[in-house]
């Protein structure tokens, strides 16, 4: 086996170039070695201006997520010797617009993830004295899958509905909404359909699947869509059928 | 400069690429769900024709009669087995994705996707069963 790979790494510094171009580096072809190690040997031994996030190295921050061959990966977990002995072509994530080499800006995505509320919501919340919200695991099973989610953006670069409406709340956000939605201490649930029922929400996914595809967790947000879309139907024909029900 | 380039409002240096039209074109799986979105316009067609068989059984049997005539020329033929295809291969999708949306939980025990998948078929079964002895009593 060859001693060295090819990284063919997308630059773009807008100081120097109007449009990316492509630079190659060799690197040691190491067995333990993943993509991110190999872009961090780059770093620290050939070229100081590449830039690129990462933090945990452990699939857990969602920080190095980048295009690898065409497909979003998390670089942290994508080995080398997967890819021998052709040469990798590393770009930033698709759909999110590139700030400099693989850095893209994700403000979009924060921002919808904002707008799901994220968090535990409560009509009113019970005095401390009460004891603590009782879940059973069962109950956790229900939302526990939703959870894993690490914002690592994977999804939003395999989903062609964003690519092509930037609108698109987008798949992980709604997962995480779910994630929300079907914890039984929560409370925030008609809250998050009035975001996610129209259609920037649920209704402009089509279920191309890619999502789940990336997923490197199997929190499946393909899956969470489609549950929304029915949960959405559901309380649409409540609110037909028994409209004194409506708040 | 590049046509494709669309900088970001307040960020001008920001580097931003449109999806191309035909973004499909280059993976199987994609046209596949292209195919599969396209099967859509089948299953519409066939409400329609539906919607038109209402109509002629309401204004008589000439009318009907004469749908029948026309259904039975060769480009109608023609379209209505690409219809039947088509719906029958959206159908199969569709009955495939339902576990994606449907959870159902009995207890502590969820029904597996499986026994969802096998419950759409066998209704359509059931319900095919049906039709077919309406058709073969009447």
């Amino acid at each position: 086996m060859a001693s060295t790979i090819t990284l063919e790494v997308y630059r773009y510094r807008p100081e120097e170039e109007s449009e990316p171009v492509f630079q190659s580096y060799e690197v040691p072809l190491r067995s333990d070695w993943v993509i991110l190690d190999a872009l961090n040997h780059v770093k620290d031994q050939e070229d100081g201006t590449l830039s690129y996030r990462w933090s945990c190295r452990m699939g857990v921050c969602g920080s190095c997520g980048m295009m690898v061959n065409g497909k979003p990966v998390l670089t942290c977990a994508a080995f080398l010797e997967s890819y021998a002995p052709d040469p990798i072509r590393i770009e930033p994530l698709q759909h999110f617009p590139v700030v400099r080499d693989l850095v893209t800006d994700v403000d979009d995505f924060l921002g919808k993830l904002k707008s799901v509320k994220p968090w535990i919501v409560r009509d009113e919340e019970k005095p401390v004295e009460e004891g603590e919200y009782i879940q059973t695991p069962e109950e956790l099973a229900d939302f526990k899958q939703y959870s894993m989610c690490i914002n690592c953006m994977l999804c939003y670069a395999a989903c062609p509905v964003y690519g092509l409406e930037p609108d698109f709340t987008g798949p992980a956000a709604i997962a995480i909404a779910q994630r929300y939605n079907f914890d039984n201490r929560d409370q925030g649930n008609d809250d998050r359909m009035d975001v996610l029922s129209h259609d920037d929400g649920i209704w402009s996914c089509t279920l191309v699947g890619e999502c789940s595809e990336v997923c490197p967790k199997d929190v499946d947000p393909a899956g969470a869509i489609q549950r929304y879309k029915l949960a959405g139907a559901a309380s649409w024909w409540k609110s037909v059928l028994l409209p004194w029900q409506n708040r | 400069m590049n046509q494709n380039i669309h900088h970001t409002p307040h960020h001008p240096k920001w580097y931003r690429v449109r999806k191309p039209v035909f973004w499909w074109v280059k993976r199987f799986a994609d046209i596949r769900f292209i195919f599969r979105e396209l099967t859509s316009v089948a299953v519409a067609y066939s409400v329609i024709l539906l919607v038109v068989f209402y109509r002629t059984l309401l204004t008589g049997p000439g009318a009907y009669l004469d749908l029948m005539e026309t259904l039975k020329e060769p480009f109608w033929i023609t379209v209505n087995i690409f219809a039947l295809g088509a719906v029958l291969y959206h159908t199969y999708t569709w009955f495939n994705a339902a576990p994606r949306a449907i959870v159902v939980r009995l207890g502590k025990w969820r029904i597996p996707d499986l026994m969802i998948v096998g419950g759409n078929y066998a209704a359509w079964a059931v319900l095919s069963a049906a039709i077919f002895w309406l058709y073969v009593s009447g």
